[in-house]
């Protein structure tokens, strides 16, 4: 297993015990993990394993707990970006974090541009120089253009030269690959195998079986925050690593149904967007808990936002009992019985900066009030009322929601929605980012709901969740509709294929 | 004894704390202070201040403005800004102004009014609301556009000639020193206290400035508050057009310049946050009455009107750092 490892003794860069706690939530416990020289390491894991933590601990973005970070061989501190930066490791993200209304050669250069007399910018050597690094990678893009006027691809290409500029020893490469093409995906590739051969040491994120095998030499397994596995790419297979990222038995934890499902509440026909899903098709019975999964990115969230109004499909319809209704907005959403909690609960979801009570009553203003003048007595009856069913813990009902802790504030942001009596509520992550105290109040609760006749949607990126919550799943990839699946024949390695894309055959 | 402890055990207090505690420590009892501390400093200054006739005209200088305020306020609270409502008043002024000219009488000059002050604020509403264009920007606009559709009509000339039943809006009494516009400006307070605090149109607006997103979120329409808020900002500035028109006399396409600002000022001062999410009315009234009481003193002490706004500008600063300055310096002895 380790025959890699004798080869090259010392990594780079290695983490040893490394803990990192937020209130109520234990991010990383105790990981290691070691970057070689030359080398590929993929991590892997679920949505919410831990894998951006560990990122932001390396870029110095998080502070560790506990644990120690060794850069070679020698005990490093990361306690800002630029220390990291200034240490030789850098980060080409997902999104890329760079500046839009910036020259392609300053954004190469910004923090290190190379000064001329009285500390103004030599913008000639630094386009030049711009322009060798970007012809050591193959990248034909002019130093001068705009950053937005480039393609996503050539965007990461910058940010490859930027990390060359540097000098960098250890490139992080968190899912580079997500929104490039087919053939941009090989320009990557080649690159890779060049920063290798340059003797950097790779930590490359990504949820793809085929360019994890295709690329990396090591793998590193997280979930839940705790190292689960790692070794040599060779030594491995597919379905080695699904079972490592999905671990643990599923099924004991969540409450089962024992309500008999209803009549048909809702149905969605061909609904479509330009650009985010496709042909969406499915319907929804009284007491049914629909579960939706799929990797980030999949189209799942936006699919859900059009069914609650929020953008409009292209065409398709949206039927609640028998009654074409395809919401032109939010509030027409919620006069049809549906309702969407959101998954980023700060922006979206509730309004942190006003009372508990007046969270609760907002949706239902139409109910709390009469002819339009608000009816305070009614609001805090309202919010008496749901806050006690969920048993939300706070201190008195106008405090301010944004003072509540992560899983209370979710509680209340599902009490406002159960507040306006929804026929069909549609919950977008209900559990991210809370506690396990509160994951389980939040499941046991969905499943009253359920038996009471309401209609449940659940989106949720976390195989344990989906698997022990929904009566049926509904795998998204890439904006369309994969797999309907049944709860009694699902595994979760067929979970992970489906929404990963990959066959019987290659997984093997 | 076991009824007791089912109803203990999960009931959440309604309230945190008690009114009076929540009251002193409110920026509207701040504000009162400073004005208390005002009026006291005036009737130093001079003999003359405390006359009933004086104070009496003292109001003049903040309840035309206090009317656009309280409309302002509301769109501060939903995260925008309209700085157009001066010249909206320019523009008001001389469409009665030409009125007059082709004859219109007193019902009709406030018709005509209101109809010119709903269609500016519409058209405010429409740009921001509708086509989503950012509120500071379209409003500059529409503060040169405005304006500048009433000096092409004017020219440097001015419209007089206005009907003697109109002059009552600016000039009338009701009883003894109690002028129509300081009832009509209780009114309006009245109704926009109403408005915000009571209404669930109010909690929306609260809520759209908040917090946008969880706010269309939560089924609020985001873009009809907003160009409601805007058209009745039209409507106030409107109204405050005709009792200004009415109490000059004449329209002047210079009338009223400057007094956006004037008017943000009292709506920040007021203690309405200028990012928007938070103010009250209350806050508002005390403000516009200490803006008025300070220039007002200042008139009495024969202080120029350029000296005046220096004034006006240290007040709001010093109001808005006190706070502030209070909190580190608690903190600075806790340490």
């Amino acid at each position: 297993m380790s025959t890699l490892a004798a080869q090259n003794p010392t990594p780079i860069l290695s983490l040893e015990g490394i803990t990192k706690d937020f209130p109520g939530v234990r991010a990383l416990s105790a990981v290691n993990l070691n970057l070689y020289p030359g080398e590929v390491t993929a991590l892997v894991g679920e949505n919410g394993a831990g894998k951006s933590t560990v990122v932001k601990v390396l870029t110095g973005i998080y502070q560790p707990d506990a644990g120690l970070i060794r850069l070679h061989g020698e005990p490093a501190s990361l306690s800002t970006p630029n220390d990291a930066a200034g240490m030789g490791i850098t980060a080409i993200h997902q999104e890329t974090v760079l500046f839009d209304d910036l020259s392609v050669a300053e954004n190469i250069f910004i923090g290190h541009a190379p000064k001329a007399r009285f500390g103004m910018v030599d913008w000639n050597q630094m386009n030049d120089q711009a322009k060798a690094l970007l012809n050591r990678i193959g990248a034909t893009i002019n130093p001068t253009t705009l950053l937005r006027d480039l393609g996503i691809a050539n965007k990461h290409m910058v940010a490859i030269a930027r990390a060359l500029s540097i000098d960098a020893s250890v490139v992080i490469m968190d899912e580079p690959t997500a929104a490039l093409s087919h053939k941009e995906i090989e320009e990557l590739y080649l690159l890779v195998e060049q920063l290798k051969s340059d003797g950097k040491a790779i930590l490359f994120i990504s949820h793809k079986f085929d360019e994890i095998f295709r690329i990396a030499d090591r793998y590193t397994v997280f979930r839940d925050g705790e190292l689960v596995g790692d070794g040599v790419i060779g030594d491995t297979n597919s379905a080695e690593l699904v079972e490592l990222m999905v671990g643990r038995a599923v099924d004991s934890v969540f409450p089962q149904r024992t309500n008999e499902l209803g009549e048909t509440i809702l149905c969605v026909e061909g609904y479509s967007h330009p650009t985010e899903f496709d042909d969406i098709n499915f319907s929804l019975k009284r007491g049914e808990i629909l579960g939706f999964y799929g990797l980030v990115g999949a189209g799942r969230s936006e699919c859900m936002q059009a069914l609650f109004g929020i953008t409009r499909p292209s065409s398709g319809n949206l039927i609640i009992n028998d009654e074409v209704v395809t919401p032109k907005s939010p509030a027409d959403a919620i006069n049809h019985g549906l309702v969407y909690v959101p998954e980023d609960r700060g922006k979206q979801g509730a309004i942190t900066a006003l009372p508990i009570v007046d969270n609760i009553a907002l949706p239902s203003l139409k109910t709390t009030s009469n002819k339009g003048f608000v009816r305070m007595a009614q609001e805090y009856a309202l919010a008496q009322q749901y806050t006690q069913r969920l048993e939300l813990k706070a201190a008195a009902l106008d405090q301010h929601v944004g003072e509540l802790s992560g899983g209370n504030q979710q509680k209340v942001v599902i009490a406002k929605w159960l507040a306006t009596q929804p026929k069909v509520i549609i919950l977008d992550e209900p559990t991210k980012g809370i506690d396990i105290g509160s994951k389980a109040a939040v499941h046991a609760f969905m499943r009253e709901l359920a038996s009471q006749g309401l209609a449940v949607i659940m989106v949720s990126s976390e195989i344990p969740e989906i698997i022990g919550m929904s009566d049926r799943i509904i795998v998204m990839r890439e904006g369309r509709q994969v797999a309907q699946l049944d709860n009694q024949n699902v595994s979760p390695e067929r979970l992970v294929r489906e929404a990963a894309g990959i066959t019987e055959s290659s997984a093997a | 004894m076991s009824r007791v402890n089912a109803i203990d055990k999960k009931a959440i207090p309604n309230r945190l704390r008690n009114p009076v505690s929540r009251v002193l420590r409110s920026w509207e009892f701040l504000l009162f202070t400073v004005g208390v501390l005002i009026f006291l400093l005036n009737t130093q200054a001079s003999p003359y201040f405390l006359d009933p006739w004086n104070l009496s005209d003292a109001t003049f200088n903040f309840t035309e403005k206090a009317m656009i305020a309280f409309a302002m306020a509301l769109v501060i609270i939903s995260g925008e800004i309209d700085l157009s409502v001066a010249s909206i008043i320019a523009l008001v002024s001389t469409c009665m102004g030409f009125a007059v000219q082709l004859g219109f009488d007193t019902p009709a000059l406030v018709l005509i009014a209101l109809a010119v002050g709903a269609a500016c604020g519409a058209f405010n509403g429409l740009l921001v609301a509708g086509l989503g264009l950012p509120s500071i920007v379209v409003t500059i606009g529409t503060l040169s556009l405005f304006r500048g559709i009433a000096y092409i009509v004017l020219g440097d000339q001015a419209y007089s000639g206005y009907p003697e039943s109109f002059a009552f809006f600016g000039q009338g009494y009701v009883w003894w020193v109690i002028t129509f516009e300081i009832v009509l400006f209780a009114i309006i307070a009245i109704l926009f206290y109403v408005l915000l605090h009571r209404t669930s149109f109010g909690r929306s607006t609260m809520a759209i400035g908040n917090n946008p997103t969880a706010a269309l979120f939560s089924g609020i329409r985001v873009s009809r508050v907003k160009f409601i808020l805007f058209v009745l900002t039209g409507i106030m500035s409107a109204v405050a057009a005709i009792c200004l028109t009415s109490r000059l006399g004449s329209t002047r396409p210079s009338i009223a310049v400057g007094w956006e600002l004037e008017i943000v000022t009292m709506v920040v001062l007021g203690g309405v946050n200028i990012l928007g999410g938070s103010g009250t009315i209350p806050g508002v009234v005390i403000a516009a009455i200490v803006m008025g009481m300070v220039t007002f003193g200042l008139g009495l002490l024969n202080v120029p009107g350029i000296v005046m706004s220096i004034f006006i500008g240290l007040l709001l600063i010093g109001v808005i750092a006190l706070p502030i300055v209070i909190q580190r310096t608690k903190q600075r002895v806790a340490r």
